[in-house]
């Protein structure tokens, strides 16, 4: 369960479990989280807890609530948040894995209605969500992931292969080496092209094309689309993903481009 | 046209990386144009059984109910409101039948499944969901998201208590508020979409969309669009290289040419005067 540790000055005043759905915190002693100072609103504020998450909104207090540094009117707690009231500072622990590999924590449950505390907001309305139309830009936006650590360079792993260690989304970002592709024939020779998107696509689309993966465990070339695969080191491409080693010669649609690790 | 012609489908379901076993569940009749998803939940195994009872019901359901005899003859809208009613139909009989087997067999005992089924028809899609698995179309460059799920996490940012942005960070993510199978009546939410040559749909379960974000998949969706099996390949992939934490399937329809329905001279005629 989440909670809150009340503290003055570094100094650890008391510890709260966020066991309600309602928590209300000011200067008054009717409220679950009483603060006796001038500093402090009667009714300063009220943390909203619904089953793993928590939010904390401010009552229109005189002085406000800081989170972070920041003055919030309402926020959504993430674990170690500092809410400032005043001289007054309350952590917020929220310890439920919402990162880690924990077998069953995300298994998908029902919840009965009428739920908890959600207001319904016509569940059924039929518009698709205008949000959800994306902007062209292709830069992903996934954190690189996995434990896995960077590839050996002679070492040639499958593709299938999923890398041994079991992949924490949140360990050490950078475990994939930056690399880049050089063309080194045609109308673009001599020209470079950073691997930094998760996908990278080359080749001349309707004739032929292939893509570049950027994988934990390394990059890989897939053939995409048109008749003729393409090479790497002269050896035409299997229908299979094959990982690039530094230095890797690959030739597609006419033109020879060297696939290199950055230093 | 023949429905096989106008449409290309590829189902991939895969466990991830960190599940046992797999509780998806992926069936196309691709004949009539029908796709259904189901990711089970609860009870020892129990899982997949709901998510497996909810995909043979519902596709073996619509291709008896779902047939040229019934439709052939049918104008446009009256097949669109036709492909409504016999969803809606099918999901209260896939329903009650896990229903049913969680009431009677203990080892099934809270079973239930969430669901994502579309038919195709004459240019249009009718799609019918119930709780977290979703439908996306993809159409020129741009990726939307159809359905809306049926979870505490959809409401909190309907009510705006809690902003898109958050909501990745939420712990609440697993909570869907409607299942098939858990209480002996449910409604399927069902919509009817007109569908454009080149479009793709993908439908998926939330073990996709849970571990990469929606700019991913478009990524992934735009750049091999013209392979499918590849593209359905690389978004399980993604999912894995990202955690694969619950099990993965994904659903890819590719609108390769115009499925409308010829009519007769005699229909045409009937339908100026309509």
């Amino acid at each position: 369960m989440a909670k809150l540790i009340l503290s003055v000055d570094g100094t650890v005043l008391k510890e709260i479990s966020l066991a309600k759905e309602r928590t209300t915190l000011g200067r008054k002693p009717h409220n679950d989280i009483q603060v006796d100072n001038l500093a402090v609103s009667g009714e300063h504020a009220a943390i909203i807890t619904i089953l793993n998450d928590s939010f904390i909104e401010d009552l229109n207090s005189t002085n406000g609530t800081l989170v972070n540094g920041k003055p919030i009117k309402k926020h959504f707690l993430q674990n170690n948040d500092v809410i400032e009231i005043g001289k007054h500072k309350l952590k917020y622990f929220n310890d439920a894995p919402v990162q880690n590999a924990a077998a069953d924590f995300e298994r998908t449950m029902i919840i009965r209605r009428p739920s908890v505390a959600a207001p319904m907001a016509a569940p059924a309305s039929p518009p698709p969500p205008s949000g959800a139309v994306l902007p062209d830009t292709h830069t992903s936006m996934r954190p690189m992931a996995a434990a896995a650590p960077p590839p050996a360079p002679a070492a040639v792993v499958p593709a299938a292969a999923p890398s041994v260690a079991a992949a924490t989304p949140a360990a050490v970002a950078g475990a994939v080496r930056e690399a880049a592709i050089q063309v080194l024939s045609g109308a673009a020779a001599g020209r470079t092209l950073d691997l930094t998107k998760n996908l990278t696509t080359i080749g001349k689309p309707g004739v032929q094309v292939a893509v570049i993966t950027r994988r934990p465990n390394g990059f890989f070339i897939m053939h995409v689309e048109g008749t003729l695969f393409p090479t790497v080191n002269g050896a035409t491409l299997g229908g299979q993903a094959q990982q690039l080693n530094d230095h890797d010669l690959i030739e597609i649609a006419g033109v020879k481009m060297e696939f290199f690790f950055k230093p | 046209m023949a429905l096989t012609d106008a449409l290309q489908i590829i189902s991939v379901s895969d466990p991830g990386r960190v599940r046992g076993h797999n509780e998806d569940c992926v069936e196309s009749r691709p004949d009539i144009g029908v796709v259904v998803l189901a990711d089970g939940m609860g009870g020892y195994n129990a899982g997949e059984v709901a998510s497996g009872m909810a995909t043979s019901l519902i596709a073996t359901g619509l291709a008896q109910a779902w047939t040229k005899a019934t439709i052939g003859k049918l104008s446009r809208e009256d097949a669109a409101a036709l492909s409504q009613s016999i969803l809606q139909e099918q999901v209260s009989i896939a329903n009650r039948a896990i229903y049913n087997t969680a009431q009677k067999d203990p080892q099934c005992a809270g079973m239930g499944t969430t669901l994502v089924t579309c038919i195709y028809h004459d240019n249009f899609l009718t799609v019918g969901h119930i709780g977290d698995s979703r439908l996306y179309r993809m159409r020129d460059d741009a990726l939307e998201q159809i359905t809306r799920d049926h979870s505490l996490l959809q409401e909190q940012i309907d009510s705006g208590m809690i902003t898109k942005e958050d909501a990745r960070q939420s712990h609440n993510k697993n909570l869907v508020t409607r299942a098939l199978g858990i209480d002996p009546e449910v409604e399927a939410e069902i919509h009817t979409y007109d569908v454009v040559e080149g479009d793709i749909y993908l439908l998926c379960s939330d073990g996709l969309n849970d571990m990469i974000e929606d700019e991913e998949i478009q990524m992934t969706m735009f750049a091999l669009r013209t392979n499918l099996d590849l593209t359905a390949q690389q978004l399980v992939q993604a999912a894995n290289d990202a955690g694969g934490r619950d099990n993965v399937s994904v659903m890819l329809v590719k609108v390769l040419k115009s499925f409308s329905v010829e009519r007769g001279f005699w229909e045409k005629v009937k339908s100026l005067f309509a």
